[in-house]
């Protein structure tokens, strides 16, 4: 399994700024090539989400991809099964998005093991907070699997550092007040967040929630070490957008972000 | 805290705080997104210090009495007591303001919500009493308010719907899942993440993160220590069972508290049998809490079906886990048809018409009658069934539920 922290690390000290696209896992027949194609478009990581029926964190379009994935039979193990290999034929780490209860359910030490017996390097879990991480965390920690712990705009500035202490991989900093979900401009929390951040942290820091193009990216990397961008490819992907093209377009963002 | 009930000592106390975590044994905690922990956090401390405060106690009794109609009754029901051979009374909460016990928490959570400087409540709403009866708290305490409803919900239950609206309130379509309470919840839930630095979360139940669970049955304890001091006066003694209906679990968690810490007093949840998540469910993680939940082998939560819109949920309260983990409580489920049977059976015989949620809890002491003979039982009568009348009609017309009629 890939390191992710390591991964993520070398590629900022070659100066590179950190892109990572998001995909529903499970959502149709061709997303396991979706995040091929993305790691052949410059990802640094691929976040993959794993469907869950109450996605507290996401706005309409993964709700939207969340129910067309759940709909279709998916499960943590498909997409697990379905993931298999893939991280170390492209090269490119994969980190699991999705919500506590399918690991409690399946318990912590075991869904870590599953996590990384499909080589997978890490894991986000929105709605565990740095408070209830503990046992996820260590059960993580054990497998070698990143737990990945997001920090948002309303924390006090005491709270940062126990964030970035606990968090693997990277740091996640939310970039808005809100949900997943397109929006027109970059939130200006999204670098104020960035800057918190990277004050208390050598982390990765990756700004996530409402990145919506390439614009917005650069803009955000202006602080941050990279970017996660989710809603605005699932929607390009549920209005019927091929692989190859939902390919182009985050290769062009790998442009962006490269010329600055 | 100025608490009157008597306390067991060296015992902690049943039904008393949580844990730090916000933990009843090992359920509850506060799993939100990072986003809100911070709201979480001052929630609960104020909360905790408001609690503490004669002054705001004062304010919410005031409210209580002068406007909600506390006390309310404890109601001797005669004649389906000679029927059933057990000696039955009613906790009218069924005829307090807005015509449930949700009148509680709503004038307890509105009016913390002000002292917090927030102008602006958010409520969640299945069969839609409960955001009336947030709307109703918003509209006396000049709060703004905006309710979340599954579009299931809102077609089922338009006249709620009008209602809210008259009462000021903002009303939002849930358009995501099986579009009813849970999807309001998630709605709720993602509108206060987008909005929390003006916004209270006015939860319904006592679910959710650490301090809901806890603050929302401490503003329905009045409920228990109302009806414990009636029935003293009344009897001369403590009943032998008392019985609620159990959605989220927050009339039954009020009436409880106030008869948890006498050992001798039997506590009885009803769930809906398409719903039971106390009675069977499986430890899980949603909506904020570790509890008893109804989900797939892979953690996927299910729907819950009843013909009460307002027990339509496939989660229940930590506490209640808890209480039924230790044995303290007992969760027993019954059936849309028999809930329908005692739903008529009062009205024939007492002339009162309850809400479907609260035909559940008779539904169980009909079904133990024979076990209960001679005893005394207390019932939360928790809403009255006007809401109800038009769906049961419908329900009858068509030839009831599996044959009953
Ligand atoms: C009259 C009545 N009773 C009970 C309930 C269920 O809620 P809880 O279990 O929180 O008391 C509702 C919910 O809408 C209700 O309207």
């Amino acid at each position: 399994m890939i390191d992710l922290e390591a991964h993520l690390r070398a590629a900022r000290s070659a100066g590179r700024k950190l892109l990572v696209p998001y995909v529903s896992g499970g959502l149709d027949d061709e997303w396991v090539d979706l995040v091929r194609a993305f790691a052949d478009a410059g990802a640094d990581a691929i976040e993959v989400g794993i469907p869950f029926s109450d996605p507290v964190m996401d706005g309409p379009t993964i709700q939207e991809a969340s129910v067309v994935a759940l709909g279709r039979g998916t499960t943590p193990t498909s997409v697990l099964h379905d993931l298999r290999g893939v991280a170390d034929e492209t090269g490119v780490p994969i980190v699991v998005m999705t919500y506590y209860n399918l690991a409690y359910r399946a318990g912590d030490v075991r869904f870590a093991q599953q996590l990384a017996e499909a080589g997978v390097s890490g894991a986000i879990l929105p709605d565990l907070p740095l408070e209830e991480v503990g046992p996820w965390a260590e059960a993580a920690d054990r497998a070698g699997v990143a737990s990945v712990l997001l920090a948002a705009p309303t924390a006090p500035d005491e709270r940062l550092p126990c964030i970035c202490a606990r968090s693997r991989g990277f740091v996640y900093a939310v970039s808005l007040l809100g949900v997943t979900g397109e929006r027109t401009e970059l939130a200006a929390t999204a670098t104020v967040m960035a800057e918190r951040l990277k004050a208390v942290t050598d982390l990765p820091v990756l700004v996530g929630v409402g990145i919506s193009n390439a614009a917005q990216a650069v803009e955000a990397c202006a602080v941050a070490d990279g970017v996660i961008m989710a809603s605005v490819l699932m929607r390009m992907r549920l209005e019927g957008t091929s692989v190859t093209d939902l390919g182009a377009y985050v290769a062009s963002v790998r442009r962006a972000l490269d010329e600055g | 805290m100025a608490l009157s009930e008597p306390t067991m000592p060296g015992a902690s106390r049943v039904m008393g705080e949580p844990d730090p975590t916000g933990r009843f044994g090992r359920f509850g905690g506060r799993f939100v997104p990072e986003t809100l922990v911070p709201a979480c956090a001052e929630l609960e401390r104020a909360f905790r210090t408001a609690w503490a405060d004669p002054g705001f106690r004062g304010e919410l009794d005031h409210l209580g009495r002068t406007y909600a109609g506390r006390p309310s009754l404890l109601y001797e029901a005669s004649r389906l007591s000679e029927e059933l051979g057990l000696r039955l009374l009613l906790k009218r909460e069924d005829l307090n303001h807005t015509g449930s016990h949700k009148i509680n928490n709503v004038l307890g959570q509105a009016l913390l919500a002000k002292r917090m400087g927030k102008s602006h409540v958010i409520a969640e709403t299945g069969a839609g009493q409960h955001g009336v009866a947030s709307a109703t708290a918003a509209a006396l305490l000049g709060l703004e308010c905006t309710v979340y409803m599954g579009e299931v919900d809102m077609a089922r239950q338009a006249l709620n719907v009008f209602r809210m609206r008259l009462l000021g309130a903002r009303v939002v379509p849930a358009l995501s899942g099986s579009r009813t309470l849970k999807d309001a919840v998630n709605e709720a839930m993602r509108a206060w993440v987008a909005d929390v630095e003006r916004s209270h979360y006015l939860l319904g139940s006592v679910m959710g993160p650490h301090p809901y669970p806890w603050m929302v049955r401490e503003f329905h304890r009045v409920i228990g220590d109302e009806a414990r001091e009636q029935c003293r006066e009344m009897t001369g003694g403590d009943p032998d069972v008392v019985v609620a209906c159990v959605g989220g679990g927050s009339n039954a968690a009020g009436i409880f508290a106030g008869f948890a810490e006498l050992p001798d007093v039997r506590l009885i949840g009803v769930e809906p049998a398409g719903g039971a998540a106390a009675s069977r469910g499986i430890p899980g993680v949603v909506h904020g809490s570790v509890s008893f939940l109804l989900q797939d082998e892979f953690g996927q939560v299910q729907e819950a079906h009843s013909v009460s819109a307002g027990l339509d949920y496939p989660g229940v309260g930590p506490e209640h886990s808890h209480l039924a983990d230790t044995g303290r409580a007992e969760y027993h489920p019954v059936t849309d048809a028999q809930v329908l049977d005692a739903f008529g059976l009062l009205a024939r015989t007492e002339g009162i018409i309850p809400a479907l949620e609260c035909a559940h809890a008779l539904s169980w002491i009909v079904q133990e009658r024979e076990s209960l003979r001679g005893q005394t039982v207390i019932m939360n009568l928790s809403g009255r069934g006007d809401k109800d009348v038009a769906q049961v009609q419908e329900i009858l017309e068509a030839g009831g539920i599996g044959g009953v009629s």
